[in-house]
């Protein structure tokens, strides 16, 4: 009954979207206004009824209903509550119902918090909101549907992947999905504006924070994934480029240009083309992604189970969905005209190569994910591109983008001095070399990467204190304030900017530390041997036998001591998960700010002993840390005034907007 | 030419439009063999059915054969296994089997129930012939002609379409030669 | 007697407890080299993971082969020469330079150096010469830039 219900909802919300998909954009084009005021109400039924049909099959996996054939295939009654219910989303076509869930969320976001937009253009961007609605729609009720029966049912189910059972399952999803979904409101601005013919700063400032949060939520999204393989997999890696890792990582560059490119738009009027473009391209990708991964095409870990049928299905929404975008971006672009002139060393200009560098990097990882595709397309044979291939060309790519972080947020708009620059730079500079010879040198070795990683991330953390002096050295200027009355002075969004350009640094400085000063030990240890590594003594008090809901493990009880001072015990267990019979190393980190320490049980030898696993890993967290301070910066960059003071006006027709008001408020 | 540039996105999108519709009909875990044309890999093994007997590839030379690779814990293997058979009734070409990382026993065995369709099987305990023939998983099944060159490589179980298709007309140009 | 040599047993464990654990591989240096090596090589058999990570047998088969290979002095190029004879470029994460991958190593390169050029080219053409302010109109500038920012309402902004 409850199934049935869901997959009733699915259809309604169907009809709905198809409605929506046209009658306001009609009305739009018609002028009529009531056609267009059923943007608003359609987008929240649509969300009702995805709402129900998700609850009724999250309901399914709940309550183990073993005659729906996803819930047979993906749950288990022994598997505990918090699994059961993320399993939800842990096959093809359960995660496709998140996804849909997610864009119902969005439209109703949009339809809620877009009073101050006029009436035409809510109507268009909910459209094309809609449209992509529809088509998710289809694809789920005619090639893979949640709801569909398993008569008989099933005695009970073959258990979620082991792999998923666990917290990460229950945030990485529908994180990555908010991020993803959360493009297709840009894209939807994007295509509103070319359609309506009118791009300029006003659109840019009210597309600019539904951009930012999705932006934020894929950053957190890739972050969760990365820290979950990192802990899961056994061996501390934490990002392999594997296909379907780069699936989400070309949407994030691809927002990354998008947003600042976005705050061109915004502060200049200029750089629409480009950021148009950069909006259809970055749900293009997202869009990618989605049929990269359930199609077969690519092989991954990642992967979904895979049916050409759908291959076929999506990759038909893609090239319409795509294709018209990019067609009628062919079409219209050349009528939305250009910006305000710069000079070629200005803030402008410096955004305009982080525009194309971050489009380069995220070209790089498509060639690079595709080319054997593309190879054995061509009968040219079969080849693999892996991470060798990807650290060879990113870092490059990235290096100038990374250092242009330095100078574009310095630089002043429309038109700046180099030497200028330079001479307020200096500082910044002269400590980041400094501290790229000593403290590699002080930690035990020196290589040019090594170097390399440190001068970048310490040129932008260094940087963006300058940055800040000399803002808080202008606001005292101008008001004459003490330096405490003029922190709060700064705007939300130059905080934001200065929180994730220092999540950059904080992010390179992790990446840099942990690859080039990890201490890895594998050991043969009975129960009493000890192992050093990093300065501490890993000693293995006993092994136990232990009983999960769902497996059985071996527990290792180790304990950690750094000279004489008791640093903590770490449980690692190798479990078999008695439904698949799969086995499973599930390691113990224990997390501190400057270093992890990661063991894992290898295989049990003769005699009672195991291979274990001890690392060291300096500065691993900082990773996840730069990662999240990024998205906080990108969080709180949204709440700034400016936006919450636009929701209050009206939208008459005011005359001209006065130029270049704010000199450099990010 | 100013508006051209716009439809730059829109061309490269459809070309890589069209490699991705392409790449639906291809198998990307399929690895093709590098040995192909080249002379079939060197070995000395011993024979299932008696192991104080070596048999080496250059005793073969002077006819085309097949070199299927099976084992008894193979489930896949159980699907070709009848075609095999019927084929090896046929005696248009000598099948000869790799029993790969496999027990002899077991081997012997599973041949027993099954049926044995090779004129000879020799074991390959640890694999290591198997990993010069770059063997991946199996079946996988060769043709080598006369002078023992790799002609052929199929990778997965051998159906009758693939026998009627592919294998048997390469085994009959190759004997005629 | 029997507690006695129960009591010999208990203090022989107690002896050989608490002793530093041997490294798990007979030649820690060389097995290095091999994980190092196998971190760039595929595992043939998996859904894309290197034959360093890989538990699958072929994967642990092979990983035998090429500390028999590094034991016997073989360098790496001649390893994974060896590799890519059996089982083709496939196997090699870092795809070689050939004709058919130029493209692939190079693309991003020419992709950067092209888009530098257009940068170039069009930071050029739309280059701005900024009028400059006299001390009434920077004066005034400064006003209502602390005016921006200390929180005065916006303006209207004109309607799409």
């Amino acid at each position: 009954m409850i199934p049935e219900l869901g997959h009733f909802a699915l259809i309604v919300a169907l009809c709905i979207a198809c409605v929506q998909a046209v009658v306001p954009l009609m009305g739009a084009q018609r002028g009529d206004p009531a056609w267009m005021a059923l943007a608003r109400p359609a987008a929240q039924g649509q969300f009702v009824f995805i709402a129900i049909a998700f609850g009724c099959l999250a309901w399914s996996f709940v309550s183990n209903d073993f005659s729906v054939l996803n819930v047979a295939n993906n749950s288990n009654s022994t598997l505990p509550l918090r699994y059961r219910f993320a399993a939800t989303w842990g096959s093809h076509e359960g995660s496709l119902l998140l996804w849909v869930f997610m864009l119902s969320l969005w439209m109703t976001a949009v339809s809620v918090f877009s009073r101050h937009l006029p009436a035409p253009m809510v109507a268009r961007i909910l459209s094309v909101m809609a449209m992509v609605s529809v088509g998710f729609l289809l694809f789920l009720l005619f090639t893979s549907n949640p709801f569909e029966r398993l008569l008989p049912p099933a005695a009970d189910g073959r258990d979620l992947n082991p792999l998923l059972q666990d917290p990460g399952m229950v945030v990485h999803p529908p994180m990555l999905y908010m991020g993803y979904v959360g493009f297709s409101v840009a894209f939807a601005f994007a295509v509103a504006a070319l359609i309506g013919g009118r791009l300029d700063a006003t659109w840019a400032r009210w597309s600019r924070p539904w951009t930012t949060m999705a932006w934020a939520f894929l950053t957190v999204g890739i972050a969760l994934g990365s820290g979950w393989a990192y802990y899961v997999l056994g061996w501390g890696g934490w990002w392999f480029w594997d296909p379907v890792e780069n699936a989400s990582f070309m949407p994030w560059l691809a927002g990354t240009a998008l947003i600042h490119s976005l705050a061109v738009t915004e502060k200049r009027g200029g750089f629409k083309i480009w950021t148009v473009l950069l909006a259809i391209i970055a749900f293009s990708l997202s869009l990618l992604g989605t049929f990269l991964v359930r199609s077969g095409v690519l092989t991954s870990v990642h992967a979904f189970a895979t049916d050409p049928r759908r291959g076929v299905f999506i990759l038909a929404f893609l090239a319409i969905v795509i294709g018209s975008s990019l067609a009628l971006f062919a079409w219209r672009a050349p009528r939305v005209g250009l910006g305000g002139a710069f000079a070629l060393v200005s803030r402008e200009s410096a955004l305009l190569v982080n525009n194309v560098l971050l489009l380069v990097a995220a070209a790089a990882v498509l060639l690079g994910t595709l080319y054997p595709l593309f190879l054995d397309a061509l009968g040219l044979g079969k080849i693999s591109v892996g991470p060798p291939y990807f650290e060879s060309v990113f870092v490059p790519l990235m290096t100038p983008a990374v250092f242009l972080m330095g100078i574009g947020p310095l630089a002043r708009w429309k038109q700046d001095a180099p030497l200028d620059l330079l001479v307020r730079l200096k500082w910044a500079f002269g400590v980041a070399v400094v501290t790229a010879i000593l403290l590699p040198l002080s930690l035990g070795r020196w290589t040019p990467l090594l170097g390399l990683g440190v001068l970048l991330a310490i040129w932008v953390i260094g940087s963006g204190f300058v940055n800040l002096r000399e803002r808080l050295v202008q606001v005292r200027a101008a008001g004459g304030v003490t330096v405490l009355r003029a922190l709060p002075q700064l705007p939300r969004g130059y905080w934001g900017m200065l929180l994730a350009h220092f999540g950059v640094g904080v992010f390179i400085l992790g990446v840099t530390l942990v690859r080039g000063y990890e201490v890895e030990k594998d050991v043969r240890m009975n129960v009493g041997d000890t192992v050093a590594a990093g300065g501490y003594q890993f000693r293995l008090d006993g092994l136990s036998e232990v009983k999960g809901p769902n497996y059985e493990a071996t527990r290792g009880l180790f304990s950690v001591t750094r000279g004489t001072r008791a640093v903590a015990t770490l449980n690692p267990e190798k479990r078999l998960y008695t439904v698949q019979q799969m086995p499973m190393t599930i390691a113990a980190i224990d997390t501190g700010l400057t270093r992890d320490l990661y063991l894992s049980l290898g295989e049990p030898l003769r005699g009672g002993a195991w291979v274990v696993r001890v690392y060291h890993k300096p500065f691993v967290d900082w990773i996840w840390g730069g990662a999240f301070l990024m998205a906080l910066g990108g969080l709180i960059a949204l709440t700034d005034r400016r936006y919450r003071l636009a929701r209050r006006e009206r939208a008459p027709d005011a005359g001209p907007m006065p130029a270049a008001a704010t000199q450099g408020t990010q | 030419m100013k508006s051209l540039r716009f439809i730059l996105p829109l061309l490269v999108f459809a070309v890589l439009l069209v490699f991705l519709w392409t790449g639906l009909s291809l198998k990307p875990h399929e690895i093709p063999s590098p040995l192909i044309d080249k002379p079939a890999p060197a070995f000395e093994l011993a024979r299932l059915d008696d192991p104080t007997r070596i048999v080496s590839e250059r005793q073969l030379r002077g006819q085309v054969w097949l070199l299927n690779v099976w084992a008894s814990w193979c489930v896949s293997c159980m699907q070709e296994h009848p075609v095999l058979v019927e084929l090896a009734k046929t005696g248009v070409v000598p099948i000869y089997g790799l029993d790969y990382k496999d027990k002899r026993a077991d081997a012997l065995a599973w041949l027993g129930k099954h049926g044995n369709p090779y004129t000879v099987s020799i074991s390959d305990p640890e694999g290591r012939v198997g990993i010069d023939y770059g063997v991946y998983g199996v079946p996988e099944t060769y043709v080598i002609d006369k002078a023992g060159v790799i002609r052929y490589k199929q990778i997965g179980p051998v159906t009758p379409e693939l026998l009627s298709e592919a294998i048997l007309p390469l085994v009959r140009k190759l004997q005629a030669s | 007697m029997r507690r006695l040599l129960l009591g010999l047993l208990y203090l022989a464990t107690g002896l050989t407890l608490a002793k530093e654990a041997p490294p798990a591989a007979d030649d820690p240096v060389l097995e290095q080299r091999l994980m190092h090596l196998a971190a760039e090589l595929r595992c043939l058999v998996c859904q894309n993971e290197t034959l360093a990570d890989s538990r699958a047998d072929l994967a642990a088969d092979l990983r035998s082969q090429i500390r028999d290979q590094m034991k016997a002095g073989r360098s790496d190029q001649e390893i994974t020469a060896w590799l890519t004879q059996r089982y083709g470029d496939f196997v090699l994460y870092r795809p070689p330079v050939r004709s058919t991958t130029v493209l692939l190593w190079f693309g991003p390169f020419v992709l950067l150096v092209a888009g530098m050029a257009w940068l170039l080219v069009y930071l050029q053409r739309r280059r701005a010469v900024v009028p400059q302010l006299s001390a009434d109109e920077h004066a005034r500038a400064q006003a209502l830039l602390r005016d921006a920012d200390s929180g005065a309402p916006e303006p209207d902004r004109p309607g799409a």
